[in-house]
C-alpha cells in the first residue's frame, strides 16, 4: 500500500514538473529579455526608442526610434485579420453547419495542410507571385508592401480561425438551433441570428489567437514587405515590422552594443503585445466557460 | 553482479575520458597558435565577415589537400579580426579594408609587423530593370539617389517616375562597403526597401520597372539575362565602366575594394602554406566561384 502511495507521488511530481516547464520558461524569457534590453534604459535612454527613425547602421548617427517598427507590424496585423475574419468564419460556418459530411472530410484536411506549409515557402510563394500580382492588379510601382504581408499573414493565420471557430460553432447545443428552425426561421437565419451569436465568445477567442500569431511571425513578412523603416498608414507602402527587424539584425550585431539592446528592447514590446492579446484570448474563453 | 557494474562503470568512463582527451586536445592546439609558426599544423583565421564564406572555402579544400592540418575560421568584423592579430589570439586576419594608422601605431607599440597580401578582389555592380532607359550613372548620382536626394529617375537623365531603391539589409557588409564607397558615409534613405538576400533584390529588380539595388558582381553577372547592369563614372569627365574581372583588377571600376589577409611577419610554415594555397590557381579559382575577383 505504502509503495503505490509513494509512487503516485513521484509520478504527480514528474507531471507537476512537466506542466510547469512552460512557465518557468517564460519566467526565463521575461528575465533574459528584461535583462539585455535593461542597460538601454540608461544609456543612451528609453526617449531614443521614441523618435521616428530607425538607422542603427550609421556613420552619421545611429537612431534606434522603434515607432516606424511598431505602427509597420500594427499596419500589417490589421490589414491581415481585416482579411482573416470574415474567409475564417465564413469558412467554419460553412464547415460545421451547411457542408455534407463528404465536403467536411475533403475540406478538414486541407485545411491542416495549409496550416502546417513552413512560413518561408509561403514566404518565397508570396515574393515569386503575390508580389508581381499585386502590382499588376494595383498599379504599384513595386509590389512590396504591407499589402502583400498582409495577405501572406492572413493565409497562416486562417487555419487557425478556422479550426477554433468552428469547435465553438459545433459545440452551440442543438437545442438552441432547434427552438430558432421550428420557430420558422430558415436556416440561414437561424445560423446568423442564432448560431454564431451563441458561439461568438469562441469565435472571438480564435480571432485573437490568429492575431497572436500573425504579430510573431517573421519570415515570410520579411521577404515580401520590403523592410522600409517608415511610418504609413497605406497599405501599398512599404513597411518594416518588429519580427523582421530583430531576424534581419540580430545575426551580424555586435554583442552589447545599443543596437543589441535595442533590438532586445523591440522583443520586449514585442512579447508585450502577443502576451496581452494572448491574455484577453484566454479572458474572453474563460468568461464564457470554454477555457 | 559485479561484472554488470563494472560494465556500466566502462560505459560511463570512457566517454568522460574521450571528453577529456578531446579538450586537452583543443586547448593544446590553442596554445599552439600564435607560436611557433614552423611547428603548428594548426591555423587559426579571424576576421571580415564579408570574407568568411571565401575563407571558409579555401579552408575546406586546404585541408583536404594537406591532410593533417587544422584551420579555423571565425568571422567578427574586419576590425575584430585586425585586433586578434595585434594580441596575438589568430595567426591570419581576413580584412576586407586596410589596417588603418592608428591600429599601424598599435601593431609597432605591440612589436607585430602586419605583412598585407591582396588576395581577392570585391566589386557591387549596380543594377536596374532591363527596361529602364537609363544605362551609365556617376558615382555622385547612385549616391543622390540612395541618400534619397535625387527621387525621380528624371534627375539621372530617366523617365519622370519614381525610384525604387532597393537595398540589402544593414547587417550585411556590402551594405556597408556601399554605404561607405557611393554614399560617402551619408545615411541610405529611410524609403529604401531593405531586402534580406541578393536573390530577393535580383527579383525585385527584374520585374520592377523603376528599382534600382546593388549586389555582388557575382550575383550579377550570373543574372544578366534579367536585369541591365549599370555603367559606372568615377566623376563627370571619366569614362563610364561596366563591372567586370578585368575593370575591377584593373582598378578602372570605382566600386571596388581589394580583399586582404594579413600575418605577422613573413609567413612560414603552415600559415604560408595556406597564403600560397589562396594565391595559387586553385585557390583563386574558389575566388571566382565564391563571387569575388580573383587578383591573378
Amino acid at each position: 500500500m505504502m509503495e503505490i502511495a509513494w509512487k503516485e507521488k513521484a509520478v504527480k511530481l514528474m507531471l507537476l514538473g512537466a506542466a510547469s516547464t512552460s512557465i518557468l520558461i517564460v519566467a526565463a524569457i521575461f528575465v533574459f529579455l528584461g535583462k539585455e534590453a535593461g542597460p538601454f534604459a540608461v544609456e543612451p535612454g528609453l526617449r531614443e526608442l521614441l523618435s521616428t527613425r530607425w538607422m542603427p547602421v550609421s556613420f552619421q548617427k545611429e537612431s534606434f526610434g522603434i515607432l516606424p517598427l511598431v505602427t509597420g507590424s500594427l499596419l500589417v496585423t490589421v490589414l491581415a485579420m481585416l482579411l482573416t475574419i470574415p474567409f475564417g468564419i465564413g469558412a467554419s460556418v460553412y464547415i460545421s453547419e451547411l457542408a455534407k459530411p463528404l465536403e467536411r472530410e475533403i475540406l478538414k484536411p486541407f485545411i491542416e495542410i495549409l496550416a502546417g506549409i513552413p512560413s518561408v515557402v509561403i514566404g518565397f510563394f508570396g515574393l515569386v507571385v503575390l508580389v508581381p500580382l499585386l502590382k499588376a492588379c494595383f498599379g504599384l510601382s513595386s509590389g512590396l508592401t504591407a499589402l502583400a504581408g498582409a495577405v501572406l499573414l492572413a493565409l497562416m493565420a486562417i487555419p487557425t480561425v478556422i479550426s477554433i471557430s468552428e469547435d465553438a460553432i459545433r459545440s452551440v447545443p442543438t437545442s438552441y438551433k432547434a427552438a430558432s428552425l421550428a420557430l420558422g426561421a430558415s436556416k440561414m437565419q437561424t445560423i446568423w441570428k442564432v448560431t454564431v451569436p451563441a458561439a461568438l465568445p469562441g469565435i472571438i477567442a480564435a480571432v485573437m489567437l490568429g492575431t497572436g500569431r500573425v504579430i510573431g511571425e517573421t519570415m515570410a513578412v520579411m521577404m515580401v514587405t520590403g523592410n522600409a523603416a517608415v511610418i504609413t498608414a497605406s497599405p501599398f507602402d512599404s513597411v518594416r515590422t518588429m519580427t523582421a527587424t530583430i531576424a534581419a539584425e540580430m545575426g551580424e550585431v555586435a554583442f552589447g552594443s545599443d543596437h543589441y539592446r535595442a533590438l532586445f528592447c523591440v522583443g520586449v514590446v514585442l512579447l508585450l503585445a502577443t502576451f496581452g492579446i494572448n491574455m484577453v484570448a484566454q479572458r474572453v474563453l474563460k468568461k464564457h466557460g470554454m477555457g | 553482479m559485479a561484472g554488470k557494474i563494472g560494465k556500466r562503470a566502462k560505459q560511463i568512463v570512457i566517454p568522460i575520458v574521450m571528453a577529456f582527451a578531446a579538450l586537452t586536445a583543443i586547448s593544446g592546439c590553442a596554445k599552439q597558435s600564435g607560436q611557433d609558426q614552423d611547428e603548428q599544423r594548426y591555423v587559426t583565421i579571424k576576421g571580415s565577415d564579408t570574407m568568411v564564406h571565401l575563407v571558409s572555402n579555401w579552408a575546406e579544400s586546404f585541408m583536404q589537400q594537406n591532410p593533417g592540418t587544422e584551420v579555423s575560421v571565425t568571422g567578427g568584423g574586419s576590425g575584430t579580426g585586425i585586433a586578434a592579430l595585434l594580441n596575438g589570439t589568430t595567426d591570419i586576419c581576413a580584412a576586407s579594408r586596410e589596417i588603418r594608422d592608428k591600429e599601424s601605431k598599435l601593431a609597432v607599440q605591440k612589436g607585430i609587423q602586419p605583412n598585407e597580401i591582396v588576395v581577392a578582389r570585391d566589386g557591387i555592380a549596380v543594377v536596374v530593370n532591363p527596361d529602364n532607359p537609363v544605362s551609365e550613372l556617376t558615382v555622385e548620382q547612385l549616391g543622390n539617389i540612395f541618400t534619397g536626394e535625387s527621387r525621380r529617375w528624371s534627375a539621372v537623365g530617366g523617365p519622370d517616375e519614381e525610384i525604387i531603391v532597393l537595398s540589402r539589409e544593414s547587417s550585411s557588409g556590402t551594405y556597408v562597403f556601399f554605404q561607405e564607397k557611393v554614399l560617402k558615409r551619408q545615411d541610405f534613405m529611410q524609403g529604401a526597401k531593405l531586402l534580406p538576400a541578393t536573390s530577393a533584390i535580383i527579383q525585385a529588380v527584374s520585374t520592377d520597372r523603376l528599382a534600382i539595388g546593388y549586389v555582388g558582381l557575382g550575383y550579377a553577372a550570373g543574372a544578366e539575362d534579367r536585369v541591365k547592369i549599370i555603367a559606372v563614372k568615377a566623376d563627370d569627365p571619366s569614362p563610364a565602366v561596366v563591372p567586370s574581372a578585368e575593370t575591377i583588377r584593373s582598378g578602372q571600376y570605382p566600386i571596388a575594394r581589394p580583399l586582404y589577409l594579413y600575418v605577422n611577419g613573413q609567413p612560414r610554415g603552415t600559415v604560408k602554406q595556406f597564403v600560397d594555397f589562396c594565391l595559387s590557381g586553385d585557390g583563386q579559382e574558389i575566388v571566382e566561384q565564391t563571387g569575388y575577383v580573383a587578383v591573378r
